[in-house]
């Protein structure tokens, strides 16, 4: 049997590399900002466990702040509220700073509670056997507190890839953007575009959490 | 400073999207709720079919960006001959995304409850699924509680997206609000605050709950 | 012992955090093409900068600092849709983008370089279009944008290069066949920051009005049924029917929509430059060209 002619034509090769070149921006603003966010995010974590004066206060204030905000509303506010400020950045970077943002504070909330799973016993004895604290961080926490933060912290990966698709309103051509745009071309090339949208978007992430779970069987082996 | 004036001049606009954003995200807690259970116990099913149905539906829904679950409804759903608006469309959408996440939350609340409890159960008489209503949901649900507020607390933030639908919710009429006004920083403020008046007292009594629920254990 | 971690820690984020603020603030002013920093400088640098300018010293004195800034940077940027038939349309397939609006873009390039390739297109919507102005994103607006007594407090408008009328847009066989049709209950879709929304809600204020991010939006919501009529400028809604001839131009129009192209407030000097243009390119017969190649008619004298 034949795919109705919506399919057929919906899955030219053309409108496919055109989803292609989508998800390839798509990629893009999810390597920059899952790297951005992983550092800015452990930071943040670091020096609200560690307590740092005034820092971590001003820090959880922030954090909290911006973890009961929408994604969306940060995207627009980036967008089109801080060039009234002075602050501009082309749709890439606004897409950037605003997911960047976003995903560190929930992953400065994960590092934290990492942190803080750590037993305070152990603390106790190293700081007692001589360690500084920042050995002790480094040496006796740290390792014990990333392998808690492993699972936690690739889902919301996974969360920050599907969040990307939210910089359709500010135009970023991405996959959700090129999408649309093929939709727009036929009414029967609704369903077929997003399905194959939906294939793409689900065979990234379903990687991502493969590899997550690759890392973490092989993990207690090494410790 | 900020101009309280686009508050108090469009009062009317910014209520109504209150109103949806706090509907929309009410109807699908309780949607998800009841569609995430019935996922989790089908995922732990002693059928092989039925775990496989529910094992999809939870990887499915969860690699997926919301905003093209959303889409899928309102113009996948709607182009065969379904009338569904962005209101009704974006709720369905939050629903069927949060059910998958709730659904795991349910299944470890469900794991948590030592087999040998179903097993009972069933040695006196009882089918899988009276097992599962009578003596394993009810105790799954203290431990699925703090996982469940903050999923409402997540589909408020989530219920955004129906602002790309036009959806009537805070969203949606904050930016109509913007378009009027032009002021974008100060109406984007507002806009936030009061997302903020919704999410944080229920962020805190959410962790209150954490808290005390941790402490009876 | 503990006091010198936590200052270590304390240097590291606040280094950091600096670097972050210093890269940012670099970046942003190399995006914005120099927006707000240059033009309190600019009159004098275009003083000294005129006699060795050799090519068109005039030219550039009259297109004030903005132009300047163009011809520093080699090449124009201008605002068009990326998303409407006939006036700035992207093309899946060629990923080119085509229209009346882009043919004009391309034609002040060329009289600006000699070379109508010295421009870049950014993709701009309804809404979008006066902030990227404003913030230096883009030189120009030439958008379907409508001149209004509004927008001019933002932004400068240039003579009228187009004339829009607004206008509904049904599928075929639809009852609504004019505005008067349009009462309670009907839904009208439109576009986010456009005028055709303001006016829908002054011809026929018992309308339920749904405003979309772009037209590409709007129109599909109308083809999955999210409402009775779109409404916007009666050009768009021409494009709309070539797309998709199910549907059709109802009633007429009931406003006027006159288009210009916009540059940023304050920059008088190149508004007269733009003006200027628009004059050649109508005596030269090339506007004519471009209207009849885009309308399929000839312009209205």
């Amino acid at each position: 049997m034949d795919l109705p002619l919506g399919f057929q034509d919906a899955y030219a090769p053309a409108n496919l590399r055109f989803l292609a070149e989508g998800l390839l921006v798509t990629l893009g603003v999810s390597v920059l900002a899952i790297a951005f966010s992983f550092v800015l995010g452990c930071l943040v974590g670091i020096v609200r466990y560690a307590r740092v004066p005034v820092a971590a206060r001003l820090l959880g204030i922030g954090v909290e702040l911006i973890r009961n905000l929408p994604l969306l509303l940060l995207i627009f506010f980036t967008r089109f509220a801080l060039p009234e400020i002075g602050i501009r950045m082309s749709v890439f970077w606004c897409a950037v700073t605003a997911l960047t943002v976003f995903e560190a504070a929930m992953i400065s909330e994960i590092v934290r509670g990492g942190l803080r799973s750590v037993d305070k016993g152990q603390i106790e004895a190293a700081r007692a056997s001589g360690l500084t604290y920042t050995q002790c961080l480094r040496h006796i926490i740290l390792p014990q507190a990333l392998r808690r933060m492993v699972p936690p912290t690739v889902s919301q990966f996974i969360s920050l890839i599907k969040d990307t698709s939210l910089a359709v309103i500010i135009s970023l051509p991405e996959l959700m953007h090129h999408a649309k745009i093929l939709t727009g071309v036929r009414y029967d090339f609704v369903i077929p575009v997003l399905l194959a949208v939906a294939v793409m978007y689900f065979a990234v992430n379903y990687l991502l959490s493969l590899v997550a779970k690759k890392l973490e069987t092989r993990e207690p082996e090494r410790a | 400073m900020l101009d309280l004036s686009i508050v108090t001049g469009h009062w009317d606009l910014f209520l109504q999207g209150l109103m949806h954003t706090v509907l929309a995200s009410v109807l699908a807690l309780v949607g998800s709720f009841l569609l995430g259970t019935l996922v989790a116990v089908l995922r732990l099913a002693p059928i092989l079919a039925c775990r496989w149905v529910g094992t999809a539906f939870v990887e499915f829904f969860r690699n997926i960006p919301l905003l093209l679950v959303v889409y899928l409804f309102y113009l996948g759903v709607t182009s065969l001959g379904v009338p569904l608006d962005g209101f009704q469309a974006g709720t369905l959408g939050l629903t069927i995304y949060t059910a998958a996440y709730i659904a795991e939350a349910v299944r470890a609340g469900i794991q948590s409850i030592p087999r040998g409890q179903t097993e009972a159960a069933r040695a006196s008489g009882l089918t899988y699924g009276q097992a599962m209503r009578l003596v394993v949901l009810p105790q799954a649900l203290t431990v699925v509680i703090p996982p469940l507020c903050n999923q409402f607390l997540n589909l408020i933030k989530n219920s955004s997206v129906l602002g790309v639908v036009a959806g009537l919710d805070l969203m949606y009429f904050g930016d109509k609000v913007e378009s009027i006004t032009l002021a974008t920083f100060d109406t984007y403020i507002f806009v936030g605050l009061l997302y903020l008046l919704l999410t944080l007292p229920l962020s805190y009594a959410s962790r209150a709950l954490e808290r005390r629920l941790g402490q009876s254990r | 012992m503990n006091k010198r971690g936590i200052r270590l820690l304390l240097g590291v984020v606040l280094t950091l955090l600096l670097f972050a603020v210093t890269a940012c603030g670099t970046k942003s002013g190399g995006d914005g093409g120099g927006g707000a920093s240059a033009s309190p400088l600019a009159p004098s640098t275009a003083a000294t900068v005129k006699p060795s300018d050799s090519p068109a010293p005039s030219a550039a004195a009259e297109g004030g600092p903005a132009l300047e800034a163009i011809k520093k940077r080699g090449k124009l940027v201008a605002g068009v849709k990326f998303d409407t038939k006939l006036f700035g349309l992207k093309d899946p397939v060629s990923g080119k983008v085509e229209g009346f609006d882009v043919d004009i873009a391309k034609a002040l390039a060329k009289q600006i370089f000699g070379d109508e390739s010295k421009l870049e297109l950014k993709e701009v919507t309804s809404k979008t279009r006066m902030p990227m102005l404003t913030n230096g994103e883009i030189d120009i607006i030439i958008a379907t944008m409508t001149i209004t007594e509004e927008r001019k407090k933002e932004v400068e408008f240039s003579d009228v290069y187009f004339k829009a009328g607004q206008s509904l847009l049904v599928k075929k066989g639809s009852p609504i066949q004019s505005i008067a049709d349009v009462k309670k209950g009907t839904k009208v879709l439109g576009v986010k920051g456009s005028t055709s929304v303001v006016n829908i809600k002054q011809k026929a204020p018992e309308s339920t009005v749904l405003e979309f991010e772009n037209y590409q939006d709007a129109f599909t919501a109308l083809k999955a049924g999210q409402g009775d009529a779109l409404t916007t400028d009666n050009a768009i809604l021409y494009g709309m029917t070539k797309q998709d001839p199910n549907y059709v131009v109802v009633g007429g129009t009931f406003t006027d929509e006159p288009y210009g192209i916009a540059i940023k407030k304050g920059e008088t000097a190149f508004v007269g430059y733009v003006n200027g243009f628009l004059k050649s390119l109508n005596a030269s017969g090339e506007y004519a060209k471009l209207y009849e190649k885009w309308i399929g008619e000839k312009p209205p004298q």
